[in-house]
């Protein structure tokens, strides 16, 4: 099993790393085209800001290799965010995988969200052995609409979308590197997708 | 529903778990990944990490103990102490931390947090305040509760996360140690006042406290160190007392 993670300026990679090791994962942190479009999984991770780091996949001409890749995608956090088709954060116009929207939490909530929120309408392998309204770890200011590719939604002063999925794509708003056993479970399912 | 958060606190002092009363008095509590592996699984929401000794003796960073607990841990953590760049932050991120804190270098150099925050994010940069009533106000305190300074606490609070704190760690250095309950009155009003996540810290001596600042201090998430590490309190047993008290609590 050879397992990619994009290497690009808004990893939170260490963690993804990690937790990949924990359940016996060796993945390779590399931006290389080849390795990358061989691998058999790719994790495309991200903590940051959407402008800058859809600007770095440009540079490095990442966008494009993403969007072509045909094995199993996982996008976390940022990079969930990056495979929608527009953010809000700095007007970025994104990757375009998912057709949904990338908006700025409103109203009388705190943001960012931080914290342990429910998940919820679970579709797909993904979710495996996973429980409705189980328990993940999401730190995030914007969140992504509902739409068809929604595979779990979440509710925090609105409804959106806390995962999603596209033919290869899968993708998830909370962050299963960090959110216990069940965000562990998440990571073996997608590795045996 | 997002569900309040239970942080227990691991004080460092070179590479060890410690604990002391009132920031003083300090014993050996253990060694600082095992007892994280353990909170963690207790069901533990999240840790802080704070090496209380950086500030006095300079001593930069924790990135080998990091990278351990990163390896060995599922859930979030925080680390903080002694860290005043973005050279200092950018070290501990990249060996695993999830977000740092800042306390002494913020009030000395506010740029800092912006700094921060535009670098990393306002998501990983934590503002910690340890904070003292005293002349009918609560004033700031700085290198781990020695120092006063004329910033009151509201107003750096409001500044702070104007500049780009993400997150509010909030110590009563009044409360601290005594095991009589959370300050409640100052940790509502920053919680009021501001739009990010406020931690209260430092008082907790029962069950009952927790609820207290939950419920009437309405903070997001509280810390404690001693109750935990000398089982005063267990975890397990305290979520569930909050989840029976109509708090959203992960269980």
């Amino acid at each position: 099993m050879k397992v990619s993670i994009v290497k690009y300026n808004a990893g939170n990679v260490q963690s993804v790393l990690f937790a990949l090791e924990r359940i016996g994962i060796s993945a390779t942190v590399t931006d290389d085209k080849e390795v990358l479009t061989t691998s058999d999984k790719v994790i495309f991770p991200g903590v940051g800001e959407a402008s800058s780091a859809m600007q770095y996949l440009k540079s490095k001409n990442l966008d494009e290799l993403i969007v072509n890749l045909k094995q199993p995608v996982l996008g976390i956090c940022l990079g969930m965010q990056l495979m929608c088709k527009y953010s809000e954060e700095g007007n970025t116009n994104c990757l375009g995988i998912f057709e949904n929207h990338i908006k700025l939490f409103k109203g009388d909530i705190k943001v960012p969200q931080i914290g342990w929120n429910t998940i919820y309408d679970l579709k797909t392998n993904l979710y495996e052995g996973i429980k409705e309204n189980e328990y993940m770890y999401f730190v995030h200011s914007y969140y992504a609409e509902l739409s068809e590719y929604t595979i779990a939604k979440t509710n925090y002063g609105i409804e959106y979308s806390s995962s999603l999925q596209k033919n290869n794509f899968y993708a998830a708003q909370f962050h299963p590197e960090k959110s216990s056993d069940a965000g562990q479970q998440l990571l073996e399912n997608f590795i045996k997708l | 529903m997002i569900t309040k958060r239970i942080i227990p606190c691991l004080d460092i002092k070179d590479g060890r778990t410690v604990k002391g009363i009132n920031f003083e008095n300090i014993k050996d509590a253990g060694d600082p990944v095992e007892l994280a592996i353990e909170y963690a699984k207790q069901g533990a929401d999240e840790l802080v990490f704070l090496d209380i000794t950086a500030t006095n003796e300079k001593r930069k960073t924790l990135s080998e103990l990091v990278t351990r607990i990163a390896k060995h841990i599922n859930i979030p953590f925080t680390v903080g102490g002694g860290i005043s760049s973005v050279e200092d932050v950018s070290i501990l991120l990249n060996s695993g931390a999830d977000k740092i804190s800042v306390n002494t270098s913020a009030v000395k150099n506010p740029q800092l947090i912006k700094d921060l925050a535009n670098q990393f994010g306002s998501q990983c940069v934590v503002l910690a305040i340890d904070t003292k009533f005293e002349d009918n106000d609560w004033f700031v305190y700085l290198n781990g509760g020695r120092v006063k300074t004329d910033f009151k606490t509201m107003d750096w609070a409001k500044q702070a996360v104007a500049l780009g704190a993400g997150e509010i760690l909030l110590t009563s250095m009044n409360n601290d140690g005594t095991k009589n309950g959370f300050a409640i009155d100052i940790t509502k009003q920053i919680s009021e006042a501001v739009n990010v996540p406020v931690i209260a810290s430092g008082g907790a001596g029962n069950m009952q406290h927790f609820k207290n600042i939950f419920k009437n201090g309405k903070a997001d998430a509280a810390l404690a160190a001693s109750v935990f590490h000398y089982k005063e309190i267990g975890i397990p047993e305290l979520k569930t007392y909050l989840k029976e008290n109509n708090i959203e609590i992960r269980l």
